[in-house]
């Protein structure tokens, strides 16, 4: 597979490491009253669709950039890519 | 129809025009008592101990596709039991046992090979670890024996030390573990099923549950709805997309794991072997082909077939341990879907929903399970109690801590 | 032998002639011949045996999709077992032997198994065999696995060298017959970077096999022209001899290139082949079609093959099975053969065609009719007729061409999601579905079959990808070329036939086929697996459809409802070691060593692997026998004086920016918010599950400065893992990583004169003092007159030790300065194993201990999970299961008989209790022999081991036949209340 990385432009899937559902950026707040029962849901529940898939990969034999792929996970299609510090941000996240 | 001797002989001469079908193509009745979704090794596996073993009637099997088309006719054939952790040896075990009972059970040459299975150490870590393991093997009542390497090259002649970049420093041994002729441990169960009473089903395909008041009621199909008690999932590689017919989200994640197989060459392995360092495992079936394989692939993915980096990495792990292997061709490759779960170990166990089941999440070690698998699981159905090897196999695992996690690799499924 | 089946013409350079054996038996052939053209030559049809019944059989096609004509190629170490002697290239001085058989070819023993056939039907196997059960392991299954297999393996290491390469283009495009050759001249002219690859070492496709002219010039000329005028396009790579294998992902495809398998031995210095991962921005399938076989009584006898090899032998390669010959056919091509061979003087007794209204000709007679059986032990001798007027007729010929049709060669089409489509006006599968990422299919693998739909399909398919990446494109001058249509009525097998052969080299007849239907194994892959049709080296390349064909009938189904063909990688067979490329032997992983390894080497060091790294294990002296003289001597004057070990390989992480400690504070379970500057601190990573991930230090170097150090096994991971909560979890804090292990050479000095070494090296104006710089105390310094060092006051073993790092490129000098300056302390350098007795002495957990499944409480760090903070882990690892009353804790053990040892791995049990899984309660991690103690010691997990200190406890390893008595003991064996390390 090839990963067009935001930066670098397509590089090989190869370079990179995976680690699971995009979703995983959505760490629940370790301090809340039900955080056990968020982190247990964060920890172990997972979509796993057939179909698109937001996930995220690690350049690990590049420029260390987590990025957040779009993949069909029927097709291996990949419709979109960008650096999980910016979806990250989009999506709320902060300090 | 039983087999036997006889039969094969008078059925030679007689030009074979009395053999029948295997198993039934049954239509579907408006309503059982059990439904099993998945025609795979464990769902037919399920349905035999059902019926036989738990005397229970009334039996449906539904297959989307064709019976044994999934990972029990899509793996490298692989019968072990040297697990290290309580919850899962005694599983494996009985499972190893039930094996070895199999053809005789089923009437049906499954081919149960044993000839051993070994695991190579390079390292003083790693033989700690393999002696612990070793011990648990032992202290559950499976074998295992720890080997050095001059016994080893006595099995293995050919193995590389004389430049090999991880000497091979011992290994461990379970001589019962070995292999199975795959696609007939569907055929037999299937035609052992039919036999007891079983409607299997095949191109019917589950397209949705009924629920009414939080109880299941049957399921929609592509050829209708079929009323039933109890419904019983067992659909590795499509687990999540299943359960979300239910409204559950389930701790797995789907892979896909590559295997591959040479070109039929005169015996050359007697056993099965697994280069951990390398990532790669190997054996020859009887027909003479080398079945092998390494890690999967490591992305979410349903299509069956992976990329080159896996399978050159694989290769080079083959290389690395039988120099010899250069000539000798890969002649196939194909993926199979592995529904990886959390802590690497499986799942049997009710739903939050009365009457719905769920078995999966085998990640790739779901084969060797089979028959444990299909006898727990019917016991599950059968007296809503789990079997006692696999009582540690429940969802709630995961929410109270008690993770079976053999790798030690925590919830990041595909390091399973 | 002399050539006495060559004929006049073809494509062999006669002015070269080369001598081969095969079967011990010496002969000549040509250059530009295969081993089966050369043989069939010389008078050889029969070349192999057939995998279940050792039926007589020869070559069935001239070409890769050979089910037949295997052999052994090569001797020594370089035997390639079943390799085609269709595709292999003749050299002088080849060698080559039939396989499957004893003790010859043409009397082979285990033929006895096609007298007792009727046994081995489809399935036997899975319906006998099991009675008595024990008999499988013993006798039955030895017996079939001896039998079975092909040819060997020489069980010698490859002696040969494989590379890997890595191409790109614009275009590629697999197969070089005319539908490709004229997809190059376009896309080449229109300046896209093209790469044509085909599997032939002649490329030209059928061009080379047929008599048909393109324009004014002979086919096989025109091909060599346009070769010649792509190979002069400075944008086009000509790959001959190179194999696409599969089709991957967003346009990747994989390639095998026969470098040196047409050589004796590869030239000095080149591999045998190498294996191309090609980046395409589009590619061209324009692999052409197969034809395909009809199932008939006994139609597996040497010389009979398909018409279109009969064709290919006579015109390409001079040669033929037999001067007299029949062909059999069910469509038009099959009379072209005729009429070739005739016109190359081979005699053609018969045309019998299943057809009504067939062709007529004046050479040769043509019937209508079937073939019912053939004659001829180990070669053809007669055929039967059936005709459809009525009556039958006996023929009296050596060859036999037959052809079925052809078969669009689709394989590279399935490799994604692609399943082709029925085409019924060629009756045969064509592409379909969704092809691979950006391909295309021109020409006879699209089902056009004429030259002349080739040549234009594959010009106007490349004009068109032309213009798709924004070229110009003009269709090149094409030739005129035959544009006959295809005239065809199928039929797949002859009724009633008792034994026709479907799948040739696995034995699988039509009879087999409707045995599978009548046990209800219909599905195709159903079919497959239960008869073996289409499982053999050739992948039922002409198998499959007549299975397919077969089945339909039965079931009363068209073709389509049964079921398509689908292909997997790889296209054909592919050596593993071209798959593996360099990575064998010591090159299979790179390989890491430390600063210190050159001088660690001249000391005589001992090494082990750690993961990639090479590690001095020991540093053995003159007159010490055994590895534990050593390790004591290490331990021992390290803990009298001064040791020092390379710690390079441990992972060290810098971490800088105004939120460095408030990041820090999130990674670690315990605290690091007020650490103070110039201090360091002990921590401990969970994973978000709560448990163990990693464990090191953390210096604060400065307000905004940390450096990390992690295990050398999860150096990698850790790194990775904290950028994820960086990148990912918390994005606006002003952190910033990197890894900086091969950046410093670190080495541990420890040992009571550890402070009065470094103060010989360490420049006069830093106060090393234990008031001045204390126990867990961190600074950046500089030492030998100036050179930058980072110094960490910090203890593995136990004693007072420093790390003290300095650029890499100053590791090598380091060691030398420190190991001359400590000579007056007799200092020793140690390795890994004192490394570890010295912190097992101390309690420290390790990789051992930290093995995924440990919580902070197993290791007696409960308390250190900070409840005040929100840090990775914090949170799961209060679940209930992670925190039973009976918890494993962490250990010691030691031998209640001094002279036995605790060895890792065995597994504890209370004393009295029956010694089973049930009652097990825990294991030991590592064990060492203590030199301190004079005795071996161990550490490890115990349940509620901290309230069993004292208990004598049972350690067993069933394994290795140990049982003895061990006492339980704190795990701080050394100096527990840490005196030394704070001196």
């Amino acid at each position: 597979m090839i990963i067009n990385h935001p930066l670098l432009g397509p590089r090989d899937a190869a370079e990179f490491v995976y680690k699971g559902d995009a979703a995983l950026i959505h760490r629940p707040d370790g301090m809340a009253p039900d955080a056990l029962e968020k982190f247990i849901d964060y920890g172990y529940l997972r979509d796993n669709p057939a179909g698109e898939h937001r996930e995220l990969w690690f350049h690990e034999q590049g420029d260390r950039s987590w990025l957040v792929v779009t993949r069909n996970t029927l097709t291996h299609e990949i419709t979109s890519v960008e650096l999980a510090r910016d979806v990250a941000r989009r999506e709320g996240r902060s300090k | 129809m039983r087999y036997s001797g006889w039969k094969v002989i008078k059925e030679a001469l007689t030009g074979h025009r009395g053999w029948g079908p295997a198993w039934r193509d049954a239509t579907p009745k408006p309503a059982y008592d059990y439904i099993i979704i998945g025609g795979g090794g464990h769902g037919l596996a399920t349905a035999y101990y059902l019926a036989k073993q738990f005397k229970q009637a009334n039996i449906a099997v539904l297959e989307k596709g064709w019976i044994g088309g999934g990972n029990v006719g899509r793996n490298t054939t692989i019968i072990r039991s040297n697990y290290l952790l309580d919850g899962n040896e005694p599983f494996y075990e009985f499972s190893l046992k039930l094996w070895e009972g199999l053809e005789q059970e089923l009437n049906y040459n499954a081919m149960v090979s044993q000839r051993g299975i070994l695991n190579l150490i390079h390292s003083d870590a790693q033989r700690d670890a393999f002696t612990r393991r070793g011990n648990a093997m032992i202290l559950n009542g499976a074998d295992a024996e720890l080997l050095s390497t001059k016994q080893i090259l006595a099995r293995y002649p050919f193995l590389n030390v004389n430049d090999a970049r991880f000497p091979i420093k011992g290994g461990l041994a379970q001589h019962r573990g070995g292999t199975v002729r795959h696609d007939a441990v569907a055929w037999g169960y299937a035609r052992g099923a039919d036999q007891h009473g079983v409607d299997i089903i095949q191109n019917c395909e589950v397209t949705g549950f009924r629920i009414e008041n939080g109880t299941v009621k049957g399921v929609e199909t592509s050829r209708g709805f079929i009323g039933a008690k109890k419904v019983a999932a067992c659909v590795a590689g499509s687990s999540s997309r299943l359960m979300e017919k239910a409204g559950m989200r389930l701790p797995i994640e789907s892979h896909v794991l590559q295997a591959f197989v040479s070109e039929g060459l005169k015996p050359v392995l007697p056993g099965v072997i697994t280069f951990g360092a390398g990532h790669f495992y190997c054996s020859q079936s009887d027909k003479g082909g080398l079945v092998f394989g390494g890690d999967i692939d490591g992305y979410n993915s349903y299509a069956q077939r992976g990329n080159l980096p896996v399978i050159e990495d694989v290769a080079e792990g083959g290389m690395a341990i039988f120099p010899m292997l250069g000539r000798a061709r890969l002649l196939r490759m194909w993926g199979g879907i592995m529904d990886m779960s959390m802590d690497g170990s499986p799942i049997i166990d009710r739903t939050h929903i009365d009457g719905l089941y769920f078995n999966g999440g085998w990640c790739y070690g779901g084969f060797k399970a089979t028959p444990a698998s299909g006898f727990a699981y019917a016991h599950l159905l059968a007296t809503d109690r789990p079997h006692d090897t696999a009582t540690a196999y429940r969802f709630d695992r995961f929410a109270k801590g008690r993770m079976i996690d053999e790798k030690g690799m925590g919830n990041q499924p595909n390091l399973h | 032998m002399t050539q006495k089946n060559r004929l006049q013409g073809g494509l062999i350079d006669r002015s070269r002639s080369y001598t081969f054996r095969f079967d011990g038996k010496t002969m000549t052939g040509h250059a530009g011949d295969t081993l089966a053209s050369a043989l069939l030559a010389n008078g050889v049809r029969l070349m192999g045996r057939s995998f279940k019944y050792h039926r007589p059989r020869g070559p069935l096609t001239a070409g890769s999709e050979e089910p037949n004509a295997i052999v052994e190629l090569r001797e020594g170490a370089r035997q390639e077992p079943n390799t085609r002697a269709t595709t292999a290239e003749l050299f002088d001085g080849l060698v080559a032997r039939s396989q499957n058989r004893w003790p010859s070819l043409a009397f082979d023993a285990l033929s006895v198994n096609d007298r007792l056939s009727s046994f081995f039907a489809a399935g036997f196997y899975y319906k006998t065999f099991m009675w008595p059960a024990a008999f499988w392991e013993k006798l039955y299954e030895p017996m079939i696995r001896r039998a079975a297999g092909l040819g060997s393996l020489s069980l010698q290491d490859d002696p040969d060298s494989y590379d890997k390469g890595f191409l790109h283009c614009d275009l590629l495009i697999t197969g070089a017959g005319p539908a490709g050759l004229a997809a190059a001249l376009t896309a080449g002219e229109a300046g896209l970077r093209v790469i044509l690859a085909d599997e032939d070492y002649v490329m030209g496709g059928r061009l080379n096999a047929e008599t048909f002219s393109l324009g004014d010039m002979a086919g096989h000329d025109w091909a060599a022209q346009t070769v010649a005028r792509l190979r002069s396009l400075p944008n086009v790579r000509v790959m001959p001899r190179t194999t696409v294998l599969g089709a991957f992902d967003h346009g990747i495809y994989g390639a095998v290139e026969r470098v040196a398998d047409h050589l004796a031995v590869p030239e000095a210095g080149k591999p045998r082949q190498i294996l191309w991962r090609i980046y395409t921005k589009r590619s061209l399938l324009t692999a052409g079609a197969l034809e395909r076989p009809i199932a008939f009584e006994n139609n597996d006898r040497p010389g009979i093959m398909l018409a279109s090899a009969l064709r290919a032998y006579a015109n390409r390669w001079a040669a033929t099975p037999a001067q007299r010959v029949a062909i059999f056919t069910n469509n038009d091509d099959g009379h072209r053969t005729a009429a070739d061979l005739h016109a190359k003087g081979v005699k053609v007794a018969a045309v019998i065609d299943t057809r009504p209204g067939q062709p007529v000709s004046t050479d040769y007679e043509v019937l209508q009719g079937e073939i019912i059986d053939t004659a001829g032990r180990l070669g053809l001798t007669r055929i039967t007729v059936r005709l459809a007027k009525g009556g039958t007729r006996e023929i009296e010929c050596g060859a036999l061409g037959v052809s079925g049709g052809w078969n669009p060669n689709v394989s590279l089409t399935c490799h994604q999601r692609g399943r082709p489509v029925w085409e019924e006006g060629i009756a045969a599968f064509v592409p379909g579905g969704t092809l691979p990422d950006g391909m295309t299919v021109a020409g006879a693998a699209q089902g056009l079959f004429s030259t002349h739909a080739a040549l234009t399909s594959g010009a106007e398919a490349a004009a068109q990808i032309a213009t798709d990446l924004g070229h110009a494109a003009t269709k090149p001058d094409l030739p005129q070329a035959e544009d006959a249509p295809v005239q065809i009525t199928p039929f797949w097998h002859v009724t009633d036939a008792k034994r026709a052969w479907v799948d040739q080299q696995n034995d699988v007849t039509a009879k087999d086929v409707k045995l599978a239907h009548q046990e209800n194994f219909v599905s195709v892959e159903h079919l497959k697996r239960y008869t073996t049709l289409g499982m053999a080296t050739d992948q039922g390349k002409t198998s499959n459809m007549a299975g397919l064909a077969i089945m339909a009938e039965i079931a009363g189904k068209t073709i389509p409802e049964v079921g398509t063909t689908m292909f997997r990688p790889p296209y054909t067979p592919t050596a593993m070691g071209v798959l593996a490329g360099r990575s064998r032997g010591t090159d299979f992983r790179p390989v890491r060593k430390t600063p210190s390894h050159t001088w660690a080497e001249e000391q005589g060091a001992v090494f082990v692997e750690v993961g990639n790294w090479l590690r001095a294990q020991w540093f053995p002296r003159k007159g010490e026998t055994t590895w534990r003289e050593s390790v004591d001597r290490e331990v021992l004057q390290t803990r009298k004086s001064v040791g020092i070990c390379d710690v390079t390989t441990l992972g060290k992480i810098d971490v800088q920016g105004t939120d460095a400690a408030a990041f820090l504070n999130r990674i670690y379970c315990n605290g690091f918010a007020k650490l103070a500057v110039g201090r360091t601190r002990y921590g401990l990573m969970l994973r978000e599950d709560g448990i163990a991930m990693d464990d090191g230090t953390a210096a604060r170097l400065a307000e905004d400065h940390f450096v990390v150090t992690t295990t050398t096994a999860n150096a990698v991971s850790v790194y990775r893992h904290m950028e994820f909560v960086r990148q990912c979890l918390f994005p606006d804090m002003d952190v910033q990583l990197i890894s900086t292990t091969e950046a410093w050479a670190q080495f541990s000095v420890a040992g009571p004169n550890a402070r009065k070494l470094l103060q010989k090296v360490v420049d006069p104006e830093f106060d090393l003092s234990n008031e001045g710089f204390p126990f867990m105390a961190c600074g950046e310094i500089t030492i030998c007159g100036g050179l930058r060092a980072r110094l960490f006051r910090i203890s593995f073993s136990g004693e007072l030790a420093y790390e003290i790092a300095v650029p890499t490129r100053y590791g090598d000098a380091l060691i030398r300065r420190l190991m001359r300056e400590g000579q007056e302390f007799d200092v020793v350098a140690y390795g890994t194993e004192a490394l570890g007795v010295m912190r097992i002495e101390k309690g420290h957990a390790a990789g051992n201990e930290l093995n995924g499944t440990t919580t902070a409480l197993n290791l007696g760090m409960g308390r250190m999970v900070s409840q005040a903070k929100d840090s990775i882990g914090a949170v799961l690892s209060r679940r209930e299961g992670l925190n039973e009353p009976v918890a494993l804790k962490l250990v010691g053990f030691k031998p209640v008989d001094p002279t036995h040892k605790v060895p890792a791995g065995s597994h504890l049990m209370t004393k009295g209790a029956p010694v089973d899984a049930a009652h097990d309660q825990g294991y030991v991690t590592s064990a060492c022999y203590s030199p301190n103690l004079g005795h071996h010691i161990a550490i490890g997990y115990l349940k509620s081991g901290d309230q069993r200190l004292g208990e004598i406890v049972r350690l067993v390893s069933p394994l290795t036949g140990f049982d003895h008595d061990v006492e339980v003991v704190s795990a701080h064996f050394v100096d527990p209340e840490g005196e030394r390390l704070r001196a």
